[in-house]
């Protein structure tokens, strides 16, 4: 007995190392909260006790990603219904790497980016709920217990509205963290459905089905719809997706680098785990993933070429890469139903990997937006420009991100794109069922999408970073500091390792995949073997040496002969000006235009008359299309509605106490005969 | 059959030296519509020579995104090339979902040539660089289109297998789904590459052009490599085309790489005969083109077996 006890403990220390980093990474922002408002040593101290504990925690989730069976602690809670249930299997361990990678990461970066000696207004609040969303995030993706789910969803929904309201006294980012409140808990009610309906179907609270326990087709299906609902708003899938631009552009920048690599992926997680409890899904999940993942690419990023502000353009392609992780979830959740073993590893992998990779490559942007905010104070694209000569390192950073974010070799975006291009191919090379319809739907649809984000991402990189400084505030710009181009060197060393070598990372999503299809795990063959990722790593490395090569012919030539500088041929015009360039919104103009039905881009033109016109302004914006002409109005009408319905609104609390009372006692009375 | 390290080295020497030819034959074939004598058929190699030798003039404006432009361009085409089949020959590399990497390899490429275009702060330039980056969006599906029907023919992964000897049979059984693909390959061929009816490598008019003005600012060895890399690019897309067009083996691996050659020569005289009897379509019916070649390639899926 003893010998057995101090065995399990053994195996279960993976899963109390992430739990004691947990601990530790939620409570780092707290001794700050004891020092003066402007002292450094409480920011450093949480970036301290943010490191002691990510590493643990990515080193537990490390080992706890290959131990059969998975770790796990079950601890009884007080509460009822609930149990302090953890474990954590490959696809939780997945989840948790990025989660304290990029936790650590934008904490060193805030030491620079949001010293407390410049905003010692916030900045000991910023601390106390970046920990606190961080530990959130990390308990809520090995919870398996599900009202400890739901505990740590709400504590992640709260932290994060602390951190996008930072700057409360701006009215904008009050009204922004209003509508992530609003939305978030529209969210949180359908998971308390969603939750309800799987007690009602398994009679626990486990996030988990037992095997031979699966609840009725219409009750899974529910299940699924609810997931949808309350999980694809918290990911920003494209109808869903109203909260998630402005408040990525309001947050701090390090916290919307959290918040867009690490955060919207629990809605990915969740979805995972839904999707992973039933073993025969209808087709139409799957296609139904497939479909508002291959609308969210391709409609996330037509929105995000129309935008004026670095940091919404940034959060609309969050909405694009969560359309594609859904494509890949889509593919496997078709693979299952169609008992295609090779279509789910590929999914599934594709999807993870893609989620990794997008939480490393949109942090890096986020952060090196972050540094170009810092040093021009605007976030207007149209108001930069040529600031690779001032910002050397976070134009390497930010043409790094860029690269690796339109899925380019040799980066780590290409790797997860070509694993999905794999598995849609794979769909299309086999006639038989209908499947080859995912892969004709999937493939352009990609390449569609990775066609347009290099459109966008060229734009910005030419905007911003080439030609000649647009305004006064660009052109006295300064690189920032070591601790702010130091973490932003840690992710581009990340994408890279993650591009050139990401045969070393494939049991882990074998794994992943086992995990998913317990059913299916006997038939999968290991991805390395389906897949060419080691050509792909060693095409990668050719691909530098040929540009190194090629590069250093054209030195050669070029120093062979004599070189000078001159202008720029403007087609013989001697004296062009920084305001003749060609801005950001005309190079997106017809892609713009060509999406206008969806996008519905305004024009406030001026209308010259005579000979010698006044001086006017001329201006163009994206704006949300789904918030401002659906979600509004249908708010605005259901208002009006439910007019009559205000009688109770008087302001008075005594009667809200009775009618709370009478509500309390009336569902007491109605449930109580439920359960004998 | 000869040894692989031999084939590689002709599949080498003859995607390295043979590209220039191909513009010079179409520039003879257009100068013969014309009625002139026309430039001779060896004129880019001559052209490179002596901008290999030549000074360059760079815009103070620019920094070493630009000389990039054309380092990238060269390079991915190259990677490109060791991916690419020549006629019945396999390519130096291949593996599953090659056709990934030679698609992306290009945008790549493309990523780069328009930064370069941008990093200049001329409005020309930046006006080519977003038609360039613009008409990719339409061109890139219709590529996938058209290797997705490949892959569905031949139930394989990679350009080496599914462009290989079996390839013939395919065309026997008499399938409309090759035509159609050839067909929207040639039109992803001639805008990938700035051909008419898409764009007008000769014309001096920036204000309609896409390549020709995004590099403007180039001159000197960047400049030659600028127009090698061109070349070469379209030596890669057309041999894809030339293989599905003409799926024939002699039985002798010379005689394949003869068949290989005379089918590039073909496809630049047909070329050639586009430039000269076709106009160059208005900008914005550029799309309504490459949308076309989208939906071919879509009937070829449909009809694939």
């Amino acid at each position: 007995m003893g010998v057995v006890s101090r065995l399990d403990r053994r195996m279960n220390e993976p899963a109390w190392m992430v739990v004691g980093a947990v601990a530790l990474v939620a409570s780092s922002g707290v001794p700050g909260l004891f020092l003066d408002r402007k002292s450094r040593a409480g920011e450093r101290i949480a970036a301290v006790v943010m490191a002691a504990g990510a590493v643990p925690g990515v080193a537990g989730a490390s080992i706890a990603a290959f131990a059969d069976p998975p770790p796990a602690i079950d601890l009884p809670w007080p509460v009822p219904g609930g149990a302090f249930s953890v474990a954590v299997d490959a696809i939780s361990a997945f989840f948790l790497a990025p989660i304290f990678v990029v936790g650590l990461l934008g904490s060193i970066y805030g030491l620079e980016y949001w010293a407390q000696s410049t905003h010692p207004e916030n900045g000991r609040k910023l601390r106390l709920f970046y920990g606190v969303l961080v530990g959130a995030l990390a308990l809520l993706v090995i919870a398996r217990n599900t009202i400890l789910f739901l505990g740590a969803w709400e504590v992640m929904a709260v932290a994060a509205f602390f951190l996008i309201t930072t700057e409360d006294e701006d009215p904008n980012v009050r009204e922004t963290g209003l509508l992530y409140l609003v939305i978030t808990h529209v969210g949180t009610l359908s998971l308390f459905a969603l939750f309800a309906l799987l007690h009602g179907a398994t009679g626990g609270f486990d996030f988990a089905v037992a095997p031979g326990a699966a609840p009725s087709p219409v009750v899974a299906s529910a299940i699924f719809v609810l997931a949808i609902a309350g999980f694809g708003i918290k990911a920003g899938l494209m109808p869903l997706h109203i909260w998630l631009p402005s408040a990525h552009a309001n947050a701090p920048s390090h916290v919307s680098a959290l918040m867009s690599g690490v955060l919207i992926k629990m809605g990915i997680y969740g979805l995972v785990r839904v999707t992973s409890l039933s073993p025969a899904p209808p087709v139409w999940w799957g296609t139904t993933l497939l479909v508002l993942g291959g609308m969210s690419g391709v409609l996330g990023v037509a929105y995000a070429i129309g935008q004026h502000d670095i940091k919404r353009l940034l959060a609309y392609h969050s909405v694009e890469n969560i359309g594609i992780i859904a494509m890949g979830l889509g593919l496997a959740v078709i693979g299952r139903s169609a008992h295609r073993p090779e279509l789910v590893l590929l999914g599934i992998a594709g999807a993870l990997f893609h989620t990794w990779n997008h939480g490393l490559f949109k942090a890096l942007l986020f952060l090196s937006a972050g540094s170009l905010i810092h040093a021009t104070g605007t976030r207007t694209i149209d108001r930069m420009g040529g600031l690779s000569r001032a910002m050397p390192r976070t134009a390497l950073a930010f043409l790094v991100g860029a690269v690796a974010i339109c899925g380019l070799p040799p980066l780590n975006g290409f790797v997860s794109e070509y694993l999905l291009y794999v598995g849609f191919f794979h769909t299309v090379a086999r006639s038989g069922d209908n499947t080859w319809l995912a892969g004709a739907f999937g493939a352009p649809a990609l390449a569609l999408i990775g066609a347009l984000a290099l459109a966008c991402f060229v734009k910005v990189l030419g905007a911003v970073f080439l030609g000649t400084p647009r305004s006064p505030a660009t052109r006295g710009a300064h690189e920032s500091g070591h601790l702010i181009t130091g973490s932003m060197g840690a992710l581009v060393a990340a994408c890279a390792a993650l591009g050139f070598a990401p045969l070393a990372f494939a049991p882990l999503f074998d794994r992943a995949a086992a995990a998913w299809a317990p059913e299916v795990a006997p038939h999968l063959m290991p991805l390395a073997a389906i897949t060419s990722l080691g050509w792909i790593g060693a095409s990668g490395a050719l691909l530098v040496a040929t540009i190194v090569a090629v590069a250093a012919i054209l030195r050669v030539r070029v120093r062979a002969a004599p070189a000078r500088m001159a202008l720029t041929w403007d087609c013989g015009y001697a004296a062009p000006s920084a305001r003749m360039q060609y801005t950001a919104s005309s190079f997106a103009d017809t892609i713009v235009a060509f999406f206008g039905r969806a996008l519905r881009p305004a024009w406030h033109a001026p209308d010259p008359h005579g000979l010698f016109p006044a001086a006017s302004t001329f201006e163009s914006h994206v704006d949300d299309a789904v918030l401002d002409r659906v979600l509004l109005p249908a708010t605005r009408s259901t208002a009006r509605g439910f007019g009559w319905f205000r009688w109770m609104d008087r302001g008075n609390s005594q009667l809200y106490v009775v009618i709370i009372l009478v509500a309390t006692v009336a569902t007491f009375l109605a449930t109580c005969g439920a359960h004998p | 059959m000869i040894p692989d390290a031999l084939q590689t080295a002709v599949h080498v020497a003859l995607a390295l030296v043979m590209p220039p030819l191909l513009l010079g034959v179409i520039a003879k074939t257009k100068a013969l519509f014309a009625g002139r004598v026309g430039p001779p058929v060896l004129q880019l190699y001559y052209d490179l020579a002596k901008l290999a030798r030549k000074g360059s003039v760079f815009s103070t404006t620019t920094t070493w995104v630009f000389r990039a432009g054309p380092v990238v361009g060269l390079a991915t085409t190259l990677v490109a090339m060791l991916v690419v089949p020549l006629g019945n020959h396999g390519a130096p590399i291949a593996f599953t979902g090659d056709l990934v990497l030679f698609a992306y390899l290009f945008g790549l490429g493309r990523f780069f040539t328009v930064s370069a275009a941008l990093d200049t702060g001329s409005s020309f330039e930046a006006m080519g660089g977003a038609r360039e980056a613009t008409f990719a969006c339409l061109a890139e599906p219709a590529l996938f289109l058209g290797l997705l029907v490949l892959v569905r023919r031949s139930a394989s992964l990679s350009l080496t297998t599914m462009l290989g000897p079996a390839l013939r049979s395919e065309w026997a059984a008499a399938d409309a789904s090759l035509v159609l693909v050839v067909v929207s390959l040639v039109i992803v061929l001639l805008a990938e590459n700035s051909r008419i009816p898409v764009d007008d490598p000769n014309t001096h008019l920036e204000l309609t052009m896409i390549h020709e003005v995004m590099v403007l600012d180039h001159s000197g060895p960047g400049l030659g490599m600028i127009l090698y890399g061109a070349a070469l690019k379209l030596f890669v897309l057309g041999a894809l085309v030339v293989r599905i067009a003409l799926p024939f083996t002699t039985g002798n691996p010379w005689g394949d790489w003869g068949v290989f050659a005379v089918g590039m020569i073909a496809l630049a005289i047909v070329v050639g005969v586009v430039e000269s009897v076709m106009a160059r379509l208005r900008l914005l019916q550029v799309p309504s083109l490459l949308v076309a070649a989208c939906i071919l390639s879509g009937f070829g899926i449909v009809l694939a077996r």
